[in-house]
């Protein structure tokens, strides 16, 4: 079942064509790498699907309705999640009031003005940290974590809206190499595990080449190559824009 | 309206755009190169004038503007140097509080000096005649002014352009810490730049002398003025601070011309809200860079204790036992106490958790006091039905105003809450016949049920408390939570469904309501109301309670306001030059205390 559509989107910057013409799909429960050398359009493309940025053409479908033109939150609100290439948490709060926070708006309980928020959704945010396998930190501010944490924090958080759609801006961004496998195992597992889409970009090929079930490669803002890692690995196109004229 | 009479009107505006555009400008450099806003611009600008005058008696009027000049500039650099070149470090707040202890200063400086009467400056010599202009005489000193704008410009912009010192004033401006990593000796850099926008603010002052006498009122006025001129023309932005002076000070003289001069400061307000809703950095502003590795993290609000709930009761107790122990003036202070309490509270609660740092709070303080005053007086409503209802003054001049404030952050929403405050205090001190103008209204007392100290103490206690409490429990409700995560990280809340402006809205008119509940406990408490109720000195007293007892703290605005208050009484009642004795001690709180007073203890005791 297809849960992302994106066709023909097109951005430009003033003269300079950062995305052309660019289409794929997602399936629930597949991961998507987004990937190409700098330049190449990758965080433009991300932001026109997350709606940080309005496209000049072309569609964004989530499943079956358009996403154009909606802030941020309306799309959390059909059933998108996010991550952030710099994690984005709340430092003067706890691990688990993060993830109550999340669970908060998720149960439309924002407005309330006399209930203890730390008193709320207590259970519910321990089993999706628990998920994340942060339950023992849950405690400890956000402010204090190691990085890795951070990030798995927000895979918590993410989820709380029990979302179709995962966005990941450069997940293992900024962390030690050992760590990023294991980052990209846990949220492939809990994709597959719950039959979320997970549209990703990364710049460490060992885990993109480990994790996606398909790769979408971007060249000069055109989509050149859209497979299975072993179809992009020995794609021709692909291989003379990392490799050069050489390969 | 004929042809000539638009004609004249628009060289009228012209020549006021001239001096607008010199403090603006001045403000707009000084923010733009060390981040610092300068709330005591208007007092340069006020000194500049005194010193013109002054000096324009022995050796005339051509030599007074120079010397004026020059003298603010030093002075300048001389604030620079032994004040704000220690605070640089600081949290912008408390730097704008230093610079407002700075206007407080200068005020009683220059009142010392020079007496409380309004000095006339002499004519400018060769300038003082009139012309005649499509059949009308128009003073030729305002030919000048128009003139001399552009030349400012165009200095300022060869200076900043042309000159090596004004490369590395550029570069600073757009990249600060790239700029002090190649080498740039930022230390005089800064006070160069400080004092040429004193300078520039000096010059103002002294060329306005022929046109208007010196007050001690005008520090306040002018400084507003330039905030909205900065804010319309994009901070840091020179261009774009001589556009919006003409802009605004047109569109003045055209209301006037027009014979609507109770209208100007509302159009300056709708000009500002049109182009800020538009065009929120300004019209010739950039969005501003964030700051890298900006501060870090604001620390997280602990829920109080048992303990300290129960400590926070038993103070409530021990409150409502001191009518039994003591009376007359004691009472009389611990009511403004008790007022002054939730009105800070009332403050820490958009500043502190949703990170909305208002510098025109007194305006919902104000409205409420007139609008419990006004039920009363020229509504003929019951006193104990005015008291109730009055606050919904200050919690729809919130909602109003709040609309506009929670599109911006940082400096340019301090900016805009001052601004809106100002409007609110003129549209107050000029509507005579229905707010009583500058006398304000009397005879608002309490029903004959309350009139004794002892009962209306009660009452204050009563809603004080009650006020402060149900703010402190929202905090830790889901709704403070969200604001909170709005402050944390806009990003993320936007991101996990949260509507952070929409709760910034609710939670600015929410405060606004209680300030005004305190507004309208303080206007029965003294029987009459003032325009300086919604004062901007008013504004700031609030700002200084919260910030003396530490922003971050739950209980910190409690005690500041309870030592300003008490401050400021022993003081006044001793002291003549008592704002500069407040002002000093407010600088020496922020140079020794940085982080409040709450959070001195805290560290200290956590040390």
């Amino acid at each position: 079942m297809t849960v992302l559509a994106v066709r023909a989107l097109s951005k430009a910057f003033g003269g300079v064509q950062a995305v052309r013409q660019v289409s794929f799909t997602i399936a629930a429960g597949e991961l998507l790498a987004l990937i190409g050398p700098n330049g190449a359009g990758k965080t433009t493309c991300f932001n026109l699907v997350n709606g940080q940025l309005p496209p000049d053409a072309g569609e964004v479908e989530f499943l079956g309705e358009s996403l154009l033109g909606l802030a941020p939150r309306k799309i959390w609100r059909r059933g998108v999640g996010r991550t952030f290439q710099i994690t984005a948490t709340f430092a003067s709060m706890t691990v688990r009031e993060n993830v109550q926070m999340a669970l908060l708006s998720h149960h439309r309980r924002l407005a309330s003005v006399f209930s203890l928020a730390r008193r709320q959704h207590v259970d519910e945010a321990d089993a999706l940290l628990a998920r994340v396998h942060m339950r023992d930190q849950a405690d400890r501010p956000c402010a204090v974590l190691a990085y890795g944490d951070l990030k798995r924090v927000e895979l918590a958080v993410a989820l709380a809206h029990q979302p179709r759609l995962l966005l990941m801006d450069e997940p293992t961004a900024g962390m030690a190499p050992a760590e990023r496998s294991d980052l990209m195992q846990l949220a492939a597992d809990l994709a597959r595990g719950s039959g979320i889409a997970v549209l990703f970009t990364e710049h460490d090929m060992d885990v993109v080449f480990r994790h996606a079930d398909r790769i979408a490669v971007l060249s000069g803002g055109e989509l050149i190559a859209n497979g299975s890692p072993q179809e992009v690995r020995a794609d021709a196109a692909v291989r003379e824009v990392y490799l050069g004229s050489y390969a | 309206m004929t042809y000539s009479s638009v004609l004249i009107q628009f060289l009228n505006g012209l020549a006021g755009a001239s001096t607008l555009f010199l403090v603006a400008a001045g403000l707009s450099l000084i923010f733009g190169v060390t981040r610092i806003i300068n709330f005591a611009h208007g007092s340069l600008y006020m000194l500049g004038m005194y010193v013109a005058v002054w000096a324009a008696e022995p050796l005339g009027f051509w030599w007074s503007v120079p010397i004026a000049a020059l003298a603010v500039a030093v002075f300048g650099a001389g604030v620079e140097i032994a004040l704000l070149r220690r605070i640089y470090g600081a949290p912008e707040l408390l730097q704008l509080l230093a610079t407002f202890a700075l206007v407080l200063i200068v005020k009683d400086f220059t009142l010392w000096q020079w007496g409380p009467e309004d000095m006339l400056g002499p004519r400018a010599p060769g300038f003082s005649g009139a012309v005649e202009i499509a059949g009308r005489p128009f003073p030729e000193y305002e030919l000048f002014l128009i003139g001399f704008g552009p030349l400012v410009l165009g200095a300022l912009w060869l200076l900043l352009t042309r000159t090596r010192w004004g490369t590395l004033v550029r570069a600073a401006t757009q990249d600060r810490e790239m700029a002090g990593a190649l080498g740039v000796n930022q230390k005089w850099l800064f006070t160069g730049v400080f004092a040429l926008g004193a300078l520039l603010a000096g010059l103002g002052g002294a060329l306005q002398i022929p046109r208007e006498p010196a007050t001690l009122l005008i520090d306040l006025s002018v400084v507003s003025d330039a905030f909205v001129v900065v804010v319309v023309g994009g901070l840091g932005s020179i261009g774009g601070a001589f556009v919006a002076a003409l802009l605004i000070a047109e569109i003045k003289a055209f209301c006037i011309g027009l014979g609507f001069s109770q209208l100007t400061l509302v159009v300056e307000f709708i000009v500002m809200a049109v182009v800020l809703v538009l065009r929120p950095w300004g019209l010739l502003g950039r969005v501003p860079a964030p700051a890298r590795g900006a501060g870090g993290a604001e620390p997280p609000l602990e829920a109080p204790s048992p303990a300290a709930i129960g400590a926070l009761l038993a103070l409530c107790g021990a409150l409502a036992l001191v009518p039994a122990l003591s009376a007359g003036y004691t009472l009389v202070l611990l009511t403004d106490v008790l007022v002054f309490a939730l009105f800070a509270v009332s403050l820490h609660f958009i500043m502190g958790p949703a990170g909305l740092h208002s510098f025109g709070h007194a305006a919902y303080f104000g409205l409420g006091a007139y609008g419990a005053g006004l039920l009363l007086v020229r509504g003929g409503l019951p006193m104990e039905l005015s008291l109730l209802l009055g606050p919904l003054a200050g919690g729809l001049g919130a909602v109003l105003f709040g609309w506009f404030c929670v599109r911006l952050s940082g400096v340019y929403l301090a900016m805009l809450t001052l601004a809106f405050a100002q409007i609110a205090w003129s549209v107050v001190f000029q509507w005579d016949a229905f707010t009583g103008g500058s006398n304000g209204l009397i005879g608002i007392w309490p029903a004959p049920w309350l009139s004794s100290k002892t009962a209306y103490y009660y009452v204050t206690l009563a809603l004080s408390a009650g006020g402060v409490a149900l703010l402190w429990r929202a905090l830790y409700s889901p709704f403070g939570y969200a604001l909170r995560a709005g402050r944390d990280s806009p990003l993320r809340a936007d991101a996990i469904g949260i509507d952070v402006r929409g709760l910034q809205w609710a939670a600015f008119s929410l405060a606004g309501l209680f300030a005004g509940v305190a507004g309208a406990l303080y206007a029965f408490s003294k029987g009459s109301i003032s325009p300086e109720s919604l004062s901007v000195p008013r504004s700031v007293d609030g700002l200084v309670m919260v910030l003396l007892g530490g922003i971050q703290t739950l209980t910190g605005p409690l005690w500041g306001a309870a030592l300003f208050t008490w401050l400021q009484d022993a003081v006044a009642r001793g002291i003549d030059y008592w704002r500069a004795v407040i002002g000093g001690v407010v600088l020496l709180l922020v140079l020794a205390f940085p982080q409040g007073l709450t959070g001195f203890l805290r560290r200290r005791s956590a040390a």
